[in-house]
């Protein structure tokens, strides 16, 4: 600016007035669009933090899972041995029990016979019954194992249709082979055009056939409560979602109530009878899916149907 | 014929003395037993040359483990086969027992079926 004389006429102060006040607004303007960038950077480095915070809350909670599996491997081993011979001397009691009647056998009949054949009778149901649930807590502790060891196979492309097929097809006739045996209609909805998958096809499998046996056990009760006009059906379909692909595994059986779908997928939580289920089948479910960088959601309409949502993604590392 | 148990859990002795009761009992088998490899190559030892002719051992076990015995017992007597006997039914192991000269490998819990077999098998071909 040149040096203001002392006399400046009024349209002249003016218009440097009005220059003065369009420098003004100019760095007012200027001042406002920095304290706004300012802010946008605060807020990329709060997310950052935040960010941070959640991997390092993630890191944690991965390595307090981590170090929980490898307690319930060390537990589950330990008692593994113990069960061995619990089920193991029970089983050759039974054997012996079978022998000492045969040999009673050869004895003419007398009262005394006669009461400690009774008796034995009732100490081989006893032992029928150590071995049956030392077997069950047998199941639990592989289940256990399983869960904290995870499967030995590794990953490898997998034509997931026939995985599918195949696992469902089986978890279908054991169903058929098994006590209280339900008549389903399966209909599988493959998309063919699906190119091959990564994944532990051993490990995968496992959650084709809990998720298969779920449906099965739940749509037995719903036949059990309304009984013929009821049709079970088991959906299992694969869509390509692009980068991903979606399995969907679906019932129309009783439906999850919304107040134990959240618990569904914790270990040892179970709705089946004391002795049917481990609680462990559907924790270990998710867990597969996990290790394979998937998702598994859970939809449900009480009476209605079950479906449970898999993505995976189409190439994991 | 006689068979050699090795395991750390002293109520295997009981399981198989129960299981092979009537091989025992009509002299078909004598079965020993000992609870660490070293007090197994103890017994193996001090026979000399040997009459066990099969040895079943437990892979874990505190001191000497069941693949080291295994070693060991390859080594200064190869006439005697050896199996494992584990309740880590995992590769890793089964791999190094097979490579070092097991004849099988045997998952705990056992099946004594299968055990039965084995021993048969010996038998028959004895």
């Amino acid at each position: 600016m040149k040096p203001e004389k002392e006399t400046m006429s009024t349209s002249e102060l003016i218009s440097k007035i009005t220059e003065l006040e369009e420098h003004i607004g100019r760095l007012t303007k200027q001042a406002k669009s920095d304290v706004s960038k300012l802010k946008d950077e605060q807020n990329r480095a709060d997310e950052a933090v935040n960010d941070l915070k959640l991997i390092q809350q993630k890191l944690l909670q991965q390595e307090k899972l981590a170090s929980l599996g490898q307690l319930t491997a060390g537990i589950a081993h330990e008692i593994k041995n113990p069960l061995n011979f619990v089920n193991n001397f029970s089983e050759l009691s039974m054997d012996f029990i079978q022998e000492i009647e045969e040999e009673l056998d050869k004895l003419n009949d007398s009262p005394e016979k006669e009461n400690i054949l009774e008796l034995l009778s009732d100490v081989k149901s006893n032992l029928h019954k150590i071995k049956h649930h030392g077997s069950r807590a047998d199941s639990i502790v592989k289940s256990m194992l399983m869960h904290s060891r995870g499967g030995t196979g590794t990953m490898a492309p997998t034509n997931l249709n026939d995985l599918i097929r195949e696992y469902v097809n089986l978890a279908f006739h054991g169903m058929r082979a098994n006590k209280n045996p339900i008549n389903v209609d399966i209909r599988l909805e493959l998309d063919e055009s699906l190119p091959k998958i990564n994944l532990n096809a051993e490990d995968f499998s496992r959650v084709i056939l809990n998720l298969s046996k779920n449906a099965f056990d739940a749509m037995r009760d719903k036949i059990a409560a309304k009984g013929d006009t009821y049709k079970s059906i088991l959906a299992v379909q694969t869509q390509d979602l692009g980068d991903k692909v979606l399995i969907v595994v679906e019932d129309n059986g009783p439906g999850v109530p919304d107040e134990i779908r959240d618990k569904l997928l914790m270990p040892f939580f179970t709705t089946k009878k004391r002795t049917e289920g481990t609680g462990l089948g559907l924790s270990i479910t998710h867990e597969i899916i996990k290790t394979h960088e998937g998702t598994l959601e859970i939809e449900s309409e009480m009476d209605q149907y079950t479906r449970f949502k898999i993505t995976l993604p189409k190439s994991t590392t | 014929m006689k068979i050699l148990i090795v395991d750390d859990e002293q109520d295997v002795e009981t399981l198989f003395v129960q299981k092979f009761r009537k091989e025992i009992k009509s002299k078909v088998l004598e079965v020993m037993f000992a609870f660490s490899g070293e007090e197994a190559l103890r017994l193996l030892g001090a026979e000399g040359s040997p009459e066990v002719v099969y040895v079943f051992s437990d892979i874990n076990m505190p001191g000497m483990t069941g693949l080291e015995l295994l070693e060991k017992i390859k080594s200064r007597f190869s006439h005697i086969q050896v199996s494992m006997i584990s309740a880590y039914g995992d590769r890793d192991n089964y791999e190094k027992a097979i490579k070092s000269g097991a004849k099988g490998f045997f998952s705990k819990p056992v099946d004594f079926e299968s055990l039965k077999q084995e021993i048969a098998e010996l038998l028959t071909n004895k």
